[in-house]
């Protein structure tokens, strides 16, 4: 699992350790490998090395009509399958002129904020796993998010393979029940959040762990092109439902949390807070939500073919910008298909995060990136 | 106080392990597979072929137009249209799939051949203990293993199987106008259809 091998050392000098952690350890959420170079327990430098779930999923997006692609998203950031549905079918309809249906519009905040609820909980989870909390945060975080599991597999027919996002609307309606269902998720959350926060957030260890740990500065985090949570715990207000207001979002009354210094339990605590935001806005679109169709009815299954062009669908996933480019050529096939992924960018500040702190802690601040590997390597 | 937040937190876990004990929101596990959860109405996960009637041969609603070949994402179906015709549940005569194969090792649930498919003749499973150590031929299903009744529809989507029963229904009723309209024209040719040949006529001209 963990190769170690002693650097040649010359008299006088100390010696260097290169350790090679990964591609199979849990705690690199996936098949992710660091070469650390460490002198004693300091990290000297760090490079990130991936590459191993590469799926090739651009280029199949390329040779396989548009529809056909929607499935695919679903596995690039396996977590949170309808936030990728939503992006390519926000990228789709700007490039094909659809217009979506208000009820369809609703149905997708809804499913994109649940997705935001249980994407938090479980990175919050995994986060404590990998500090030492073994097991019950996990769990906790686990027991509601498969609550929320259980909504998607009513709605759309499977828990994280969803594929429900359409051009021009969403593949079905929803059950009958399902948005008092929803509301009672709503009711409940908080409930968890405040269970997660008296269990956590006073934590002397916790504390003593994440403060002044892995700090991004205001700066670096621009220039890096980082987004989402990271960014935010940075101090930089950008949260791109607020920037760009897609689909509905300029309909919702909420705040986007900033952080101050931007370590990691900056990071932990705009994870929370953003959950508390997300449940606002669930509740505003619970109580507005109006009947009618949930399906552009111009927008056909099959034989889509979008005119000559190119467009750019962006939403605030769970992690960050997430981002469709597509050049149409007026064919079946798009004739670029390209995917912005949070989770890559994201982690090209790791070596900066990391310098300087000791072998445990890149551990820690590698959980606050929040990856998910299926979305780095594609 | 030191030690305070680290208290404060093992209240809350105790409060959740006693709790399992009288509250039946903080026990959330069900020992699988002795209890079972009940499955959701719109689970899916491997494709089946929908038959009218007891015979699964004639019964089988695809006519081989190989649509959903074309659409599925991993190109897990394959197809060999039939060299002759049969008549189908309406009674025209239609190709049926001489070959109808799914590789369920490549199949990924994504649920395109039913929605893609315009004679309701595609439809999601619910079985899922489908392990087997026969990883070639016992995950190539044939059209024999993939056939199942629309009463096995019906149980598993009855909403679902409503809406497609009633679609059907439609297209029957229209096709029994249709061939109505038909036998009665040939039977006595009104003078309206003269006129109407005589126009079409003059058109193409």
């Amino acid at each position: 699992m963990i190769e170690a091998a002693v650097q040649e050392s010359t008299p006088g000098e100390e010696t260097l350790l290169e350790l090679s952690l990964g591609p199979h350890h849990p705690s690199t959420h996936g098949v992710f490998r660091m070469d650390i170079v460490l002198d004693g327990e300091r990290v000297v430098k760090l490079k990130p090395v991936f590459g191993y779930l590469h799926r090739n999923h651009e280029k199949i997006g390329e040779s396989s009509s548009y529809l056909a692609s929607m499935p695919y998203t679903d596995r690039l950031d396996y977590m949170c399958s309808l936030t990728n549905n939503w992006a390519y079918a926000l990228a789709v309809e700007k490039l094909a002129g659809v217009q979506v249906p208000e009820r369809a519009e609703y149905i997708r905040v809804i499913t994109a904020e649940l997705t935001r609820l249980q994407n938090h909980a479980s990175t919050i989870g995994f986060l404590l796993q990998e500090m030492g909390a073994s097991g019950t945060p996990l769990m906790y975080a686990f027991r509601e998010r498969e609550i929320i599991l259980d909504l998607f597999e009513a709605l759309t027919g499977s828990r994280m393979m969803c594929n429900y996002m359409r051009f021009g609307g969403c593949r079905v309606d929803l059950p009958a029940g399902w948005l008092e269902q929803v509301g009672k998720v709503v009711r409940e959350f908080p409930r968890f959040l405040d269970e997660f926060a008296n269990l956590l957030s006073d934590n002397e260890i916790l504390l003593a762990r994440t403060q002044g740990i892995g700090v991004v500065s205001k700066e670096l985090a621009i220039q890096g092109g980082i987004t989402g949570p990271i960014l935010r715990a940075a101090g930089v207000n950008y949260d791109i439902r607020k920037v760009d207001r897609y689909g509905i979002y300029e309909r919702f009354d909420f705040r986007v949390p900033l952080g101050e210094h931007g370590d990691v339990y900056d990071r932990y605590m705009i994870r929370m807070l953003e959950m508390r935001e997300s449940l606002k806005i669930l509740e505003q679109a619970l109580r507005d939500i109006p009947g009618g169709p949930i399906m552009d009815s111009k927008t056909k299954i099959r034989g889509f073919r979008p005119k000559a062009g190119e467009a750019y669908g962006r939403i605030e996933s769970p992690k960050g910008e997430l981002g469709f480019y597509l050049i149409s050529d007026g064919t079946a096939n798009p004739y670029r298909y390209r995917v912005r992924p949070p989770s890559l960018i994201n982690l090209t500040i790791l070596e900066d995060m990391c310098l300087g702190s000791n072998v445990a802690d890149v551990i820690v601040i590698f959980g606050t990136i929040d990856i998910v590997l299926g979305e780095v390597d594609r | 106080m030191l030690g305070e937040g680290i208290a404060k937190g093992l209240v809350e876990t105790a409060r959740n392990f006693f709790g399992s004990y009288s509250n039946k929101d903080r026990l959330t596990t069900v020992q699988f597979p002795e209890e079972r959860l009940p499955q959701m109405e719109a689970t899916r996960d491997f494709p089946f072929l929908v038959y009218d009637g007891s015979d699964w041969q004639s019964g089988l609603r695809c006519v081989a137009c190989q649509i959903c070949e074309k659409e599925c994402p991993p190109k897990c179906i394959y197809i060999e249209k039939s060299k002759d015709k049969k008549p189908d549940f309406v009674g025209k005569p239609q190709f049926y799939p001489a070959v109808f194969n799914i590789d369920v090792s490549v199949c990924m649930s994504c649920q395109i051949c039913v929605e893609v498919c315009p004679f309701e003749a595609i439809k999601m499973d619910t079985e899922f203990e489908l392990s087997t150590d026969d990883r070639f031929g016992g995950l190539l299903w044939d059209k024999a293993r993939l056939a199942r009744p629309n009463e096995h529809y019906r149980q598993i989507h009855p909403t679902d199987a409503a809406v497609s029963d009633a679609i059907l229904a439609e297209e029957k009723a229209k096709a029994e106008a249709k061939a109505k309209a038909a036998t009665e024209a040939k039977a006595n040719p009104t003078p309206a259809n003269v006129p109407q040949a005589g126009s079409g006529g003059t058109a193409t001209q």
